[in-house]
């Protein structure tokens, strides 16, 4: 029963071996003196300005865009160095921690109903397509968010990947945890990780045909049955009719 | 094989029955034929995988050359559910996402929408938040410390976690109105304030969480069966667990000094409270265990402290009747029982997000399963998955 224990740790050797040689590149030892970036839109934070012109030293010009965004990083890079940006951060931004990856559709939401039948079926959504805060060309991005553990920063990474091929390379040879991510963003999105070691169905049935999160794909509970909408919804005092609400001045009847 | 045959030339000519002999016949046969692997299923429906979490094991006699988790049994879509709600309907459906800590769940959601419209909650409201989340990270923890021993064949402690569970869930209950999903956030604040006697009634149950901590220290960490069947038992090393995402206790059982109460944004009344953070360095299920132990007693002394801190005023900060959220992208992340719980929210303006992406703590917790029990035997499959201490809702969404 005790030698059970050592097992984990032999299993364990070739991964660890990894992030081992993977961590042992050389820290950044200048301290990347904080400068703003003439072609950014606004300036950044200290801690931003500092994992930015760490990126920008490996990157270079595959940086496209980046903001600083209710504190958070966010920087888009060109889709055919996604892989790097990995090893870019796990070794150059100490980010050790893989918080998630996945993907958006900036398609606009088809809107379901007519508009003169008071359907409420889905939020009001704008009609035209947007990109969120960073920009974009294409209907498609992956985004991931990274973390460190020791320096308590992070860094959300974004790109754009074609809609015809969506395809970008895999995260798993840096952050093992991206292995279920990339398996959902797959088959959620249709986005393929170039590089994954098996990339099949994580949630869906194998036998599913579609790709749900897609904003083209409809919600089958809707298709099924039709919102009843606004047959529940009652008018509010003060909103709209004011005529409707009973007002202090002889409103009662 | 008896000792006491007689001699052979003494022996009467007797008939032997071949039924007698069929040991022997047994033992040949497991000479000769090789073991083959076997495949088993744990799970969809099985009493010790808290839920239907299926894993396939391929093992080699008792020892696991393979595990392979199959997830999505209870996968409900909330990621494309969110695209379809209005912010407030959405806090109904994420209450359901790590059902042993709803109100944990609402926070970073609601947190992340006020951001966005440049709401505050009233300082009040962040004490009454704060507090429920801690309860709510009590009544799950107190559960694990009782089932965790369930596992290893201690019925016993498996009695003390619902009960003290079920304290505080009725305190949760009477402030929100909710056993389970309390839904009890609101943009801009909370729905109610505390009902009267909450504070004073609080105060002593948490009192009884400590002792009963001392009960699951003594009863079930000192107890040598139950180090036997945890220590150096599923080990985690701390660097592999962060790639892997692995966040929260888990993570901090392996030595990795990192709780976003402390070292994350600053999010409801946490920088004003003083407590510590526990770490172990060893990473294996013990160490999963005592960290847990010693978080609950943190949680309770730190909800003593709210109550002596808590202030007045209002609970509810003037928001529109009908919410809008302006245009606009936000990150937002908390600490939750279970782990790193945050949200990726987009919003174009309507009266619903146009895209949330869920990070929840159990589904990369879990993801480590398939490295962490290779080469384990059967029975510690099942301490190390309840050590881990996962809610299927959490990992499937």
């Amino acid at each position: 029963m005790t030698d059970a224990t050592s097992e984990p740790g032999s299993g364990a050797s070739d991964d660890a071996t990894a992030v081992a040689d993977a961590i042992t590149e050389p820290a950044p030892a200048e301290s990347a003196a904080p400068e703003p970036e003439p072609s950014g839109p606004s300036p950044l934070g200290d801690v931003a300005a500092e994992l930015f012109a760490r990126l920008e030293e490996e990157l270079g010009d595959a940086i496209l865009a980046r903001a600083e965004n209710h504190g958070t990083l966010i920087v888009r890079v060109r889709p055919d160095v996604w892989s790097d940006v990995a090893r870019v951060s796990r070794t150059r931004l100490e980010c050790d921690y893989l918080s998630f990856v996945s993907g958006i559709d900036w398609l606009p939401a088809p809107k379901e109903g007519g508009d003169d039948d008071g359907d409420t079926s889905s939020p009001a959504q704008p009609s035209e397509q947007t990109v969120g805060v960073t920009g974009g060309e294409t209907r498609f991005q992956v985004f991931a968010h990274v973390q460190s553990t020791r320096r308590h920063w992070g860094v959300t990474f974004k790109a754009d990947v074609s809609d015809a091929a969506p395809e970008v390379g895999s995260w798993t040879s840096v952050y093992p945890g991206a292995d279920w991510h990339e398996r959902e963003c797959w088959e959620m999105y249709g986005i393929n990780f170039d590089g994954h070691p098996a990339m099949r169905k994580l949630y869906l049935p194998h036998e599913f045909e579609g790709n749900p999160l897609r904003k083209d794909f409809p919600l089958l509970a809707r298709v099924l049955k039709p919102w009843p909408g606004l047959v529940d919804v009652e008018p509010m005092p003060g909103e709209g009719d004011d005529e409707a609400a009973p007002t202090p001045d002889g409103g009662d009847s | 094989m008896s000792t006491t045959n007689p001699p052979e030339e003494t022996m009467p000519d007797i008939e032997i029955d071949p039924r007698d002999l069929r040991h022997l016949a047994d033992a040949q046969m497991n000479v000769e034929l090789d073991t083959g692997d076997m495949i088993l299923n744990l799970g969809p429906q099985h009493p010790a995988t808290h839920g239907t979490l299926r894993v396939v094991v391929r093992l080699d006699g008792e020892r696991v050359i393979s595990a392979d988790p199959v997830i999505g049994y209870m996968h409900r879509g909330y990621e494309k559910l969110t695209e379809f709600r209005t912010y407030p309907q959405i806090t109904t459906l994420i209450n359901r996402i790590d059902w042993l800590s709803s109100f944990a769940n609402e926070v970073p959601f609601i947190d992340g929408a006020e951001k966005l419209m440049g709401v505050t909650a009233p300082p009040r409201a962040q004490y009454i938040r704060t507090m429920l989340t801690e309860l709510s990270r009590i009544a799950t923890f107190v559960l694990f410390l009782g089932e965790m021993s369930l596992q290893v064949g201690g019925i016993t402690p498996a009695f003390f976690g619902f009960r003290d569970r079920e304290h505080i869930l009725n305190l949760i209950e009477s402030a929100t109105g909710g056993r389970f999903h309390p839904n009890f956030n609101r943009i801009g604040g909370i729905k109610d304030d505390l009902p009267w006697g909450w504070l004073s009634e609080t105060r002593s149950a948490m009192q009884m969480v400590l002792n009963s901590c001392d009960d699951f220290e003594d009863l079930v960490a000192g107890n040598e069966i139950f180090q036997a069947r945890t220590r150096s038992i599923g080990i985690i090393p701390g660097e592999l667990g962060a790639t892997y995402g692995v966040s929260g206790s888990n993570l901090r059982a392996s030595g990795v000094d990192w709780d976003l109460r402390r070292d994350g944004a600053p999010y409801l009344v946490y920088p004003e409270l003083d407590f510590k953070v526990w770490t172990h360095p060893d990473g294996d299920s013990y160490a999963r265990y005592m960290v847990r132990l010693q978080e609950t007693r943190e949680s309770a002394r730190m909800v003593v402290q709210m109550l002596d801190q808590i202030p007045e005023g209002p609970v509810m900060a003037k928001v529109p009747r009908i919410i809008k959220v302006p245009e606009g992208e936000v990150w937002v992340e908390t600490e939750n029982p279970l782990g790193q719980m945050g949200y990726y929210i987009v919003s174009k303006g309507g009266t619903g997000p146009f895209r949330v992406k869920i990070r929840s703590a159990s589904f990369s917790n879990v993801s480590i399963l398939p490295w962490l029990l290779r080469g384990v035997y059967v029975p510690d499959v099942i301490t190390i998955l309840a050590s881990l201490y996962f809610i299927l809702g959490d990992i499937d969404r």
